[in-house]
């Protein structure tokens, strides 16, 4: 843990992207193959299934810290991160120890086994053998969400630098729905068997939003135009008779999606797709709201299956009779692609997303502008030689979104944020107008500069009225801009519709509250666009 | 209880036994000031009364006002208040006030930390019956490392910066902590300083404390030709054009907000050392235990949270609500 712990330091006291990849890079050339293996799982998302529940966790801490519950409670969000509040207040260990990272994650896989009142000395026992930064990294393996400064992209570039394999091809190794439990350094990094996994996705190609008019990217024949869509990104793959779907954040959505289970009676094996999830109906998606029943389910009800089918509109084909075709160009990808899927019966869960035909930028400027019409978000622009790269490429794919729909609103509720954002004031509620009540409608949390955020830390901490637990309500007087991609009914909520992606794109210091939105613009919003 | 020793008004902590305001943060005739940061010690009162070592900084700060310097212990009588200032640990010169009206003791304790830091009078524990205490750090995660610990830690980066051919940056409240900083480290190179922390150097020097040699960098300065320098400059000057004229860096901050780990990569400086000269949760307990005090009157800081653990402990305790600020660092980014 010690090893460990020493590059989560290197890596915190550093901002740049080039010490954080020589920090891990070194790790990678020294570390045992057991930790190796978990830093990796750990940087790509995978952690130890959780074996106590944090509520467990803040009871013992308190205790062994000898200050009571509410105590420790009341410095969490102070402190804005649990594992963190934790490290702190615990005393300093009795023993000494030096175990490595994997030993103690074994501690924590042990603990699912043993009764609930046997865990708890173990928890002791390990804070007790662990200096402060261990037992902050030891808590987070428990409470999760191991973000501390390195992305996926930088944890596979310093692998890379670390055992002079291609980036790309270890980005594709380390997909997949992998576990340390289930395979090993070896396996997963060195042997060279990429049919080792066959559900292993490809990286995703991500695309940069275009923020320059198309004129820049050059003449409009090296380019095809897709409509975006507002679904799932997923991969859908055909190999061995059996098929796999995977969403962008590499999560096998496949019992989710039942509808694909017969795209192997229309598909032969040895295929892969990227396109987007969407549901259904007959000739268009449905709106984005029909999809999100579907999200957070593990199986899903013959009613939502009937009400909210889904298919795949194809836009990529990135494998074909097993071959990986990543390196052809988009153009030749897309002809095996409408290959492929031409004379599809309507039964097929898969389809070819449409190409938008277009002479000049201007008349595709025009076309997007009706993108709303086709339940589409907007354009997306690919080069036609471009292959097909793994994550966010700046070059050849862009989105050309639409812009957002705008109210003003105003500020009543504020709450403090987590982890960076701990002690400043960054989660707002807004309201529109009802007649004379303010109404609250979204949530947002992003869009203002830190120097803004400071600035409206300070002022609430001045304009306090009232405070429910950790949220205050503060004197209606801030006007925002609030963005957003989509309005949708929802009859949870008091104003009667939930927006899709909210937030702050200005604050409007020239607008009194009075002069914000009311009910009736939203509701006029949901009638055009939900 | 007749008349209480001290009261909480608008203006500030007063005496009515006396007629006198304690570190008042509006215009009053008469103040006693703990010490000279500026939001305990403000310009406009009609007479100043400080500890002799806490006031040429005071003047410094403040310009002509009209102030007399008392010896710490020096028993005064003022109307029918008796006061005497001891020592409070937070920088040279800095005082806790006790204040006695009719056998009652009532002990004001301005900023403080009980360790010693080697250069500012150690605080002094007061016996009395009400203590008023800042609590800015009043929660129990913030535990400070020993001092020895924080100077090693500081030395080696500036040893690595220098051997890296880095200037070593650090940002310091320029009354108090910069000074504490240049003495307890270990020379790994010339120490260099902002004409902020170097104007206070020059007011403590002249008091007698000792304080290493120093280089104030000035607009002609060949900071290039310092090899290995460590600079010392408030925090708001570590981001300004002033700090990019020494070439390669790497910035650290010291304060006992780094103890935070979102705090200090908000800061956005390479490193965060904790290092206060605030009480920690250890130090507050330590000292409001030697007062022997039953009534504990809780200022600037985590005030609900500290009070209310000072009930579930026995005390009576209350908050007072006041205007002073906090450590420079998270709630008070004006103050430096």
């Amino acid at each position: 843990m010690k090893r460990f712990a020493r590059l989560f330091t290197e890596i915190d006291q550093t901002k740049k992207t080039t010490v954080k990849t020589k920090a891990l890079a070194d790790y990678f050339t020294h570390a045992p193959e057991s930790d190796k293996l978990w830093c990796i799982a750990l940087f790509s998302g995978r952690r130890p299934k959780r074996a106590v529940t944090t509520t467990n966790l803040r009871e013992w801490a308190a205790e062994r810290a000898g200050i009571p519950l509410w105590l420790l409670e009341e410095s969490y969000p102070i402190v804005g991160d649990l594992a963190e509040t934790i490290a702190l207040v615990l005393p300093p260990p009795s023993q000494a120890s030096d175990h490595s990272l994997s030993h103690w994650i074994n501690v924590l896989r042990g603990l699912h086994d043993i009764p609930l009142e046997e865990r708890k000395p173990r928890i002791l026992n390990a804070w007790d053998q662990l200096d402060s930064t261990e037992r902050f990294l030891f808590n987070k393996l428990i409470t999760g969400g191991f973000r501390i400064g390195v992305s996926r992209k930088l944890m596979t570039r310093a692998l890379a630098k670390a055992t002079g394999q291609d980036e790309a091809v270890l980005a594709h190794k380390l997909m997949g729905g992998w576990t340390p439990e289930t395979t090993s350094y070896h396996t997963l990094i060195e042997a060279d068997d990429p049919a080792a996994d066959q559900s292993r996705p490809y990286p995703f190609y991500l695309a940069y939003q275009l923020d320059e008019p198309p004129e820049t990217l050059g003449p409009p024949e090296d380019w095809q135009a897709e409509w975006k869509w507002d679904g799932i990104r997923g991969q859908l793959i055909l190999r061995d008779h059996a098929h796999h779907v995977w969403s962008r954040g590499e999560e096998l959505m496949t019992d989710r999606f039942p509808e694909f289970a017969r795209a192997a009676d229309f598909l032969p094996p040895g295929t892969v797709l990227d396109g987007e999830i969407v549901a259904w109906e007959g000739t268009q998606p449905m709106p984005f709201s029909a999809l999100q029943p579907r999200i957070g389910r593990k199986t899903v009800p013959k009613k939502l299956l009937r009400e909210a089918p889904v298919i795949l509109l194809a836009y990529d084909l990135l494998e074909e009779n097993g071959t990986d075709l990543r390196d052809a160009p988009l153009c030749r990808r897309r002809a095996r692609l409408d290959a492929l899927l031409a004379d599809m019966p309507a039964e097929a869960p898969v389809r070819a997303s449409p190409l938008v035909p277009f002479a000049d930028w201007e008349a595709l400027a025009k076309t997007r502008a009706q993108a709303r019409d086709f339940r589409a978000e907007g354009l997306m622009l690919k080069r036609r030689e471009s292959p097909y790269l793994s994550g966010r490429k700046k070059g050849d794919w862009w989105k050309w979104k639409l812009d957002p729909l705008t109210v003003d609103a105003v500020m009543i509720y504020a709450q403090q944020g987590h982890g960076r954002r701990a002690n400043l004031f960054t989660d707002f509620t807004f309201a529109v107008w009802q007649g004379n009540e303010l109404v609250p409608f979204t949530k947002a949390y992003s869009g203002l500069t830190d120097k803004e955020f400071d600035e409206i830390t300070a002022w609430v901490r001045k304009n306090t009225q009232q405070r429910f637990g950790p949220v205050r309500q503060v004197r209606p007087q801030h006007v925002f801009e609030i963005a957003f991609e989509g309005i949708q009914p929802s009859p949870r909520h008091k104003s009667g519709l939930a927006l899709r992606f909210p937030r702050m794109s200005r604050w409007r210091h020239d607008k009194a509250p009075q002069e914000a939105n009311t009910l009736d613009d939203l509701r006029a919003l949901l009638a055009a666009y939900g | 209880m007749s008349q209480p020793v001290l009261t909480f008004t608008e203006r500030g902590i007063y005496c009515p036994a006396g007629d006198f305001h304690i570190d008042p943060w509006r215009p009053v005739d008469r103040a006693l000031i703990t010490h000279g940061h500026a939001d305990h010690a403000r310009p406009g009162h009609g007479a100043y009364l400080a500890t002799d070592g806490a006031l040429p900084v005071i003047r410094h700060r403040l310009g002509e006002i009209a102030a007399e310097g008392i010896a710490y212990g020096e028993a005064r009588q003022i109307g029918g208040a008796g006061v005497s200032f001891h020592p409070a640990g937070h920088l040279p010169g800095s005082a806790q006030i006790r204040v006695e009206v009719g056998g009652q003791v009532w002990v004001v304790s301005g900023d403080y930390k009980v360790v010693d830091d080697g250069l500012s009078e150690p605080f002094e524990p007061v016996p009395c019956h009400a203590f008023i205490s800042e609590c800015t750090f009043g929660l129990p995660v913030f535990t400070w490392p020993s001092q020895t610990e924080v100077a090693a830690e500081i030395n080696a980066w500036w040893a690595a910066n220098a051997a890296a051919g880095r200037t070593s940056m650090l940002g310091a409240y320029s009354l108090g902590k910069a000074q504490r900083l240049m003495s307890m480290l270990e020379p790994q190179g010339p120490i260099l300083t902002h004409g902020a922390v170097e104007a206070t150097n020059a007011v403590l020097r002249a008091q007698g404390y000792s304080l290493p040699e120093t280089i104030q960098v000035m607009p002609d300065t060949d900071v290039k030709a310092l090899k290995g320098a460590l600079v010392i400059a408030p925090p708001s000057a570590l981001g300004s054009a002033w700090a990019r004229k020494f070439g390669p860096a790497s910035t650290g901050f010291a304060s006992g907000w780094m103890r935070l780990r979102g705090i200090r990569r908000r800061r956005g400086m390479d490193r965060g050392f904790v290092i206060s000269d605030h009480a920690d949760w250890p130090g507050l307990q330590e000292a409001i235990k030697s007062t022997g005090a039953e009534t504990i009157y809780v200022t600037h800081g985590y005030t609900e949270i500290f009070s209310r653990w000072l009930k579930e402990q026995g005390h009576d305790a209350a908050i007072v609500p006041t205007e002073f600020g906090g450590e420079d660092g998270a709630e008070s980014e004006s103050t430096s």
